[in-house]
């Protein structure tokens, strides 16, 4: 690994984005607009927004990085600017925390946004510091980019990448916990939640804002969450070929 | 002379089978090599086999005295896809610096291929704005960064006009002088006369591996297209 190729890797990805200005907009607008409609669809109930608020701004990125991350990565794969990199003096780990290291960035300014405007313009009340769910909002980001680069590999076009956002993402943001809680699901489904990450990041979410802290489960949360990035980019790696058919 | 790539019993199944079969073929360092033939006919998977992105059935591909697809070579070996393998949502420039840097060459690098393949590189122009010849240009320039000791382009001079085509083949020519080894594919005959050996394919196998002037002089013909279809023809009579 070098760290000259991790940060030209990086460096193009931003290049790329700075070139796609309105993605980059929609990436930073959205999220903030979707909590804002949020806040006011329970303008009648504020503490139902207190509690599903932080939990909503630490998940964000990871859908939307999931979603840039899979495109970005299948285009890379059917352009062939892939399989070039692949013949060139790099290590698959270069490619891999290139591409960490731009989509961390852009979660930071994403997930920054999005919690200002949800604590500091809407009042949304968490115990724990702003700071800790942006934190966690950028863990998630690398995540969503894992799993991102993973599923990039089973989609042949951009169509069926966007696809897997419903397939992947939806069915872990119904089991997470965030619209119901796990304790009230059929027992079958709790199990497949505790086989989820994003029940792992929105755990972690719910601790900081809910107890101020993570606490030691919370830390276990995290470092699960942290052994499923390094599998997911394990996997990745491995459907990075320089061989092909 | 010596062989820069060498290959031995190398077949490449696909659909169930051969697609490509070579016994045995050496390709000259220092020199240009033109991998000529209809498309379809296996030069592209003959070309990935000898940079080593493609899966083989069976035999052995040498590089420079090293297994093909090989770290080592990794430095050594550039290759240009058939489609520009370029980022269309960058610039020119902006492409040729990010490879510049995977590569660890100096970054002046960027406008000495710029200047070499004669693309425009427009401050603000995205590559995917680009012309289809211009990106392919885009693509060779990348190659030609790192220096590499072996050059594997395929179809770089597809689409291009004819005084384009010929300073391209002029480049090659003086890449091969100081010492590369260029293996070119064209589908076009008309280009053969540029390289200073040929490699006629046809449906997966080498028909033949000579120079310009040896082809016409095994087959009686001056045009080398004439020569192409004698060959064939001869083949197919000792087949019948």
């Amino acid at each position: 690994m070098s760290p000259r190729i991790t940060l030209a890797v990086a460096g193009r990805v931003l290049t790329q984005l700075h070139h796609d200005r309105r993605t980059v907009a929609l990436l930073i607008v959205v999220p903030a607009l979707l909590v804002t409609l949020l806040r006011y669809v329970f303008d009648g109930r504020p503490e139902v927004f207190d509690v599903i608020g932080p939990g909503l701004v630490g998940l964000f990125p990871l859908i939307s990085m999931f979603l840039v991350s899979s495109i970005t990565v299948l285009r890379e794969r059917t352009t062939g600017t892939l399989e070039r990199l692949l013949t060139m003096p790099l290590h698959k780990l270069d490619i891999l925390a290139g591409y960490g290291l731009a989509f961390a960035g852009l979660a930071a300014v994403q997930a920054a946004v999005v919690s200002a405007v949800a604590f500091g313009l809407l009042g949304l009340e968490a115990a724990g510091s702003p700071w800790a769910v942006g934190a966690l909002a950028i863990g998630n980001a690398l995540l969503g980019m894992a799993l991102g680069l993973l599923v990039s590999a089973f989609a042949a076009t951009e169509f069926q990448a966007v696809q897997f956002m419903p397939a992947f993402v939806l069915p872990q943001l119904l089991l997470c916990g965030l619209i119901v809680p796990r304790e009230q699901m059929a027992g079958a489904l709790r199990v497949a939640a505790d086989a989820l990450p994003m029940t792992y990041a929105y755990d972690s979410l719910q601790r900081v804002a809910n107890d101020g802290a993570l606490g030691s489960r919370g830390t276990l949360d995290v470092v699960v969450l942290a052994g499923a990035i390094l599998l997911a980019l394990a996997l990745g790696a491995v459907t990075l070929r320089r061989r092909t058919a | 002379m010596t062989d820069a790539i060498a290959i031995k019993g190398l077949r490449v199944r696909r659909g169930g089978h051969d697609v490509v079969r070579v016994p045995a073929l050496d390709v000259q360092a220092g020199a240009v090599t033109g991998l000529m033939g209809p498309s379809g006919c296996g030069k592209t998977t003959l070309m990935r086999s000898i940079v080593g992105v493609q899966r083989v059935a069976a035999g052995q591909v040498t590089v420079l005295g090293h297994p093909a697809g090989s770290a080592a070579l990794r430095a050594r070996v550039g290759y240009m896809t058939q489609a520009p393998s370029v980022y269309g949502d960058l610039t020119v420039r902006e492409n040729l610096r990010f490879y510049a840097r995977v590569l660890g060459a100096p970054l002046s690098r960027v406008d000495e291929v710029i200047d070499a393949v004669r693309v425009p590189a427009r401050a603000r122009q995205l590559v995917r704005d680009l012309s289809g010849g211009e990106r392919a240009r885009v693509s060779l320039a990348a190659v030609l960064l790192g220096e590499p000791e072996v050059l594997i382009l395929d179809e770089p001079t597809v689409g291009l006009d004819p005084l384009l085509r010929l300073e391209l083949w002029r480049l090659f020519a003086g890449l091969a002088e100081r010492g590369a080894t260029l293996l070119v594919s064209s589908h076009s005959l008309e280009e053969a006369r540029h390289c200073d050996r040929l490699l006629l394919m046809r449906d997966g196998e080498l028909l033949v591996a000579d120079t310009p002037g040896g082809l016409s002089r095994r087959t009686g013909r001056e045009n080398l297209e004439d020569a192409f279809v004698e060959l064939v023809s001869r083949r197919e009579e000792v087949a019948a």
